[in-house]
């Protein structure tokens, strides 16, 4: 693997891993506490849709999907805000029918389909450079939203109702934070594809939490942990010829496993009183 | 009946009405808050104590009648409620501390893109120290116990600097004695705060709130601490047993009902 760093394509596979494991740790720690990570995976497909659109039309598959990923996002939101039940089946819906449009357009596009599976399962080993700046771009407009917005975010995470009462813009902070999950999701998509994107988003700060006991050192240590899954399925790809999403998925996987054999610490200790 | 004119009017509820696009769940509901009341609704599950707070706190638009809440509606009024809300289901892994969950009281003082300031930390201390949490500041809100939380958020509801506390079931979900222990908080609170709380716990409140109210669909209030065998007849529809704890000369129609009144 040391010998491997050698290669361009190695280090940006490298920094890759790193953009994307800032992402999912700040963004997969909200997924996390706020309970979307079946939203989250509603987003990662209906961006296919766009991917499709990409191909037919001849432009950018990328951007395809941040449209796609965005207007996913916005109608889940708009779904929670007006109609409190039934939200889950609307996001199984645009889940389905986003990959449904993606699939149908890319049937209809005619010639030789570059790197499609790229976007399905992932491509960490075959980013290149200009995409690795977009992706510090990304990293660097989550880390500013997020700060800016932290006691917003953190408030209509805790309790949505106080948060309302207390003149919190609610709707408004919900579409921010819905929107920032469709530019993650899209951005992960390169590494580890939109199948498994749920995986890299969640499995870091869930991991996390099992050790931290506030949301800003869960982001933290859930960056870190994401870095690690993906060093460690890359060398497995590395090692053993496999494909790098599936080997960074596994490895994140097996960690979640194990962090479940683990006895909560609570610094606390047995409740009182 | 002590009714006080000279106290100012806090919250005035007038021929008020409101459900959830099927049958009212409040009917005709009056009620008026007068400063320094500590009143006491009680009620059946679903006779409306829910519904009648998501009205004052503005959540829910009441299909007719008026509220005022200090002579504003409630979506402006609400700036002057301290509110507590009745936590059954809490997500015990949710990665926050006691001082940052106290501090989100603050949030109406410092909106959009306002770092919160001194100004606000010394009042969520004054206000932890209060409630008896502050040792407790640094603690996981997953390992308090269900008072220790209860006692946060009515810290979050004092940093909101409100003139009335709202509170939501409060001893849900607490153990006898934790409960003890909030009405006494509330008790002492009352000296600087209103206070208006929904509860069904029917025996311990009348020793510690200054009037009671019987709620089920219609609000059964007349200013007074008296719960009458009649009113809550008339708000549960059966008779209920009661322990009225510390109002001995009261003795109730013995009953069987399967409640979780004791």
């Amino acid at each position: 693997m040391i010998e491997a760093l050698r290669f361009e394509f190695m280090q940006n596979a490298l920094l890759a891993g790193f953009l994307v494991s800032l992402a999912c740790g700040i963004i997969g720690s909200y997924v996390v506490v706020k309970r979307m990570v079946f939203v989250s995976g509603g987003i990662a497909h209906a961006a296919y849709g766009g991917i499709g659109l990409g191909y037919f039309f001849g432009f950018e598959p990328i951007l395809g999907a941040v449209i796609f990923a965005l207007g996913g996002a916005w109608a889940m939101g708009a779904a929670q805000q007006h109609r409190r039940e039934r939200t889950d089946t609307l996001i199984g819906v645009l889940w389905a029918l986003g990959m449904a449009i993606g699939i149908i357009l890319i049937d209809m596009t005619r010639g030789y389909k570059a790197d499609l599976m790229g976007y399905l399962f992932g491509s960490i080993l075959a980013i290149p450079r200009t995409d690795l700046w977009i992706m510090a771009g990304l990293d660097i407009a989550i880390v500013a939203v997020t700060v800016l917005f932290f006691k917003e975010f953190l408030a209509v995470s805790f309790d949505e109702t106080f948060a309302r009462v207390a003149g919190v813009p609610v709707a408004a902070v919900n579409l921010i934070l819905l929107s920032l999950i469709a530019l993650s999701v899209v951005m992960m998509m390169r590494v580890v594809g939109l199948i498994m994107v749920i995986a890299l988003l969640t499995i870091p700060a869930a991991v996390a939490g099992r050790f931290v006991r506030d949301l800003g050192r869960m982001m933290i240590l859930a960056t870190a942990l994401g870095f690690v899954f993906t060093l460690g399925g890359l060398w497995l790809s590395h090692a053993w010829d496999l494909t790098s999403g599936a080997a960074v998925i596994l490895v994140a996987g097996a960690a979640y496993m194990l962090s479940l054999l683990r006895r909560r610490t609570d610094a606390a200790g047995a409740p009182s009183g | 009946m002590t009714e006080e004119p000279s106290r100012p009017e806090v919250i005035v509820l007038r021929d008020l009405w409101a459900g959830y696009g099927g049958a009212p769940v409040l009917e005709s509901v009056d009620l008026t808050v007068l400063e320094g009341d500590f009143i006491g609704i009680v009620g059946p599950n679903g006779g409306g104590k829910t519904t009648l707070i998501k009205v004052l706190l503005g959540l829910l638009v009441p299909a007719r009648g008026s509220v005022r809440i200090l002579g504003r509606p409630p979506a402006e009024g609400r700036d002057r409620i301290g509110y507590v809300p009745q936590h059954v289901e809490y997500d015990l892994d949710f990665p926050i501390r006691v001082w940052d969950a106290a501090r989100m009281g603050r949030l109406r003082n410092r909106g959009l893109f306002r770092r919160y300031t001194r100004e606000d930390d010394d009042r969520v201390e004054e206000a932890l120290r209060e409630v008896g949490m502050i040792d407790l500041r640094f603690r996981p809100m997953g390992g308090l116990s269900g008072g220790q939380r209860q006692r946060v958020y009515v810290a979050r509801a004092l940093a909101m600097d409100a003139p009335i506390l709202l509170l939501d079931e409060p001893t849900a979900s607490v153990d006898p004695h934790a409960s003890t222990g909030m009405y006494e908080l509330l008790r002492e609170l009352n000296d600087s705060v209103t206070i208006l709380m929904a509860t069904h716990d029917v025996g311990a409140i009348s020793t510690y709130v200054k009037t009671v109210g019987c709620l089920n669909r219609h609000l059964h209030y007349h200013g007074g601490s008296q719960i009458t065998p009649e009113m809550l007849e008339q708000a549960y529809h059966c008779p209920v047993d009661l322990i009225a704890h510390g109002v001995p000369h009261r003795v109730f129609p013995e009953h069987t009902h399967g409640g979780d009144q004791e």
